[in-house]
């Protein structure tokens, strides 16, 4: 143990431990156990039962795992769940939940314009897209097109989750290109 | 891909960090954002000991513009440092690169620190820092330094900071009244690595052009301007600069695609630099 100065530093989190971590998983209270190296996408699938959450390319670059962290869309699994631990985190699955049950209305868009068809990067582009368009409300397609380029989607060439965003953003539907 | 394992702390303060981190020594690894270290740590290319984890640390939240330097603490994210509303005026040419840097979605986590002490030559962050003449400060238990940023990168993820030393905070100096600033990068889709990103500063006096993606780690050369304007034999200067950056031939590109993108793309933004002094 280094000689540590603070008295409000917490011990260090042994690697063979399961510790306690706890988070606000969608507006509500849940808890559960995770070695240090867990990651968060892996505790809320498997220690939460969270499971609209997708497991891609577990480096960062498919965007498939992003959630909410304290409101700020990020990737869950290049965030370890003890580095979670207090933080507000929202899934897919809260999305109808903070909407009286029923689909808001950027998955109705993407249900409309075939905005998925597999269905696995959905989650997290809809994660991505509710922090996006809380901060900047009426994108152009540029911005947009840019946004997602963090998210890889293989069935719909993005020309329909960009037809979905624009409706809901309340703007002209322009025959989108395929890129 | 899962990382193996390791122990885990959250300091409550720097000096508890750096305790941490001298104990630990080789063994022990410093995560902020945890956009490069993460896909590290999942695919094991790293598998430190202890892991020290800075990103609630307050003290190393600093974000200011004072003296001729704008400061970036050790846990200000990228998202953050773009969204800061007098970036544009401050460090221009950090305000036209950081969009470049990764996605929307990492840059809400990423560093700017992180990227520096990362040292991928192929980064957007070390690159700004060495075109602008930044400075890297770093800190263990006994001391802090600064180092400046061409003298700061040594090669691929490599650097002088030692492994008992966190960067403290990176510097960006104040952009002077009468420069010019321009960012460009090729790549093969946005927010990928760069193949090669340019870099330009064009002040009363010299234009300078910093390169990232060729050489092993971010390189800056500068030229006279000649009768307020670039130099008439700049094809041959850059053709020079880009034949000393050598590169080599990877899965993105070859050496021979990123010698000629330096000679496009940096007359492109010096050009731009030049006609967008202020």
């Amino acid at each position: 143990m280094p000689p540590l100065t603070s008295p409000h530093t917490p011990p260090i989190l042994a690697a063979e431990t399961r510790h306690a971590v706890s988070i606000v998983l969608n507006g509500k209270p849940r808890s559960g156990h995770a070695h240090p190296r867990l990651l968060l996408s892996d505790f809320l699938r498997h220690e939460l039962g969270a499971h609209g959450t997708r497991v891609g390319c577990e480096h960062g670059v498919c965007g498939a795992c992003t959630v909410r962290i304290d409101g700020v869309a990020a990737r869950a699994c290049l965030t370890l769940a003890v580095q979670a631990d207090g933080r507000r985190i929202d899934t897919v699955e809260g999305l109808a939940e903070a909407n009286e049950g029923r689909m808001t209305a950027l998955q109705e868009a993407f249900r409309r314009h075939h905005a998925l068809q597999c269905g696995f990067c959905t989650a997290g582009i809809l994660m991505s897209l509710t922090d996006y368009l809380s901060r900047n409300p009426k994108p152009t397609e540029e911005e947009l097109r840019d946004m997602l380029s963090g998210h890889l989607c293989r069935c719909t060439g993005y020309a329909g989750i960009v037809r979905a965003v624009m409706e809901v953003t309340g703007q002209t539907v322009k025959e989108v290109a395929h890129v | 891909m899962k990382p193996a394992s390791f122990d885990y702390l959250r300091p409550a303060t720097v000096a508890d960090a750096l305790a941490a981190l001298a104990a630990g020594g080789d063994d022990a690894r410093v995560i902020a954002g945890g956009q490069s270290l993460m896909p590290m740590l999942n695919m094991r290319l790293v598998q430190p000991r202890l892991l020290i984890d800075l990103g609630r640390l307050e003290e190393l939240r600093t974000l200011r513009a004072e003296d001729g330097w704008l400061t970036v603490g050790a846990a200000v994210t990228q998202a953050e440092v773009l969204a800061r509303p007098t970036l544009a005026r401050e460090v221009p040419l950090l305000a036209a690169a950081l969009p470049w840097v990764g996605h929307f979605q990492t840059r809400n986590r990423g560093t700017l620190c992180g990227s520096v002490a990362h040292a991928d030559p192929s980064a957007e962050t070390p690159l700004c820092l060495v075109a602008t003449g930044g400075e890297v400060v770093l800190r263990n238990l006994r001391r802090r330094r600064t180092v400046a940023a061409a003298d700061f990168f040594l090669g691929p993820l490599t650097t002088v900071k030692a492994a008992d030393e966190i960067v403290e905070c990176v510097r960006f100096p104040l952009a002077k009244p009468g420069s010019g600033h321009a960012f460009r990068e090729q790549s093969m889709r946005h927010g990928d690595f760069a193949i090669t990103a340019c870099a330009a500063t064009v002040d009363g006096e010299r234009a300078s052009l910093a390169v990232g993606g060729v050489a092993d780690r971010p390189t800056l050369r500068s030229w006279p301007l000649v009768g307020g304007g670039l130099p008439p034999d700049l094809d041959d200067s850059l053709n020079a600069f880009a034949w000393d950056l050598g590169g080599d031939d990877d899965q993105h590109a070859t050496a021979r695609y990123r010698r000629d993108l330096v000679r496009r793309i940096g007359r492109i933004v010096l050009e731009e630099a030049l006609s967008c002094r202020r």
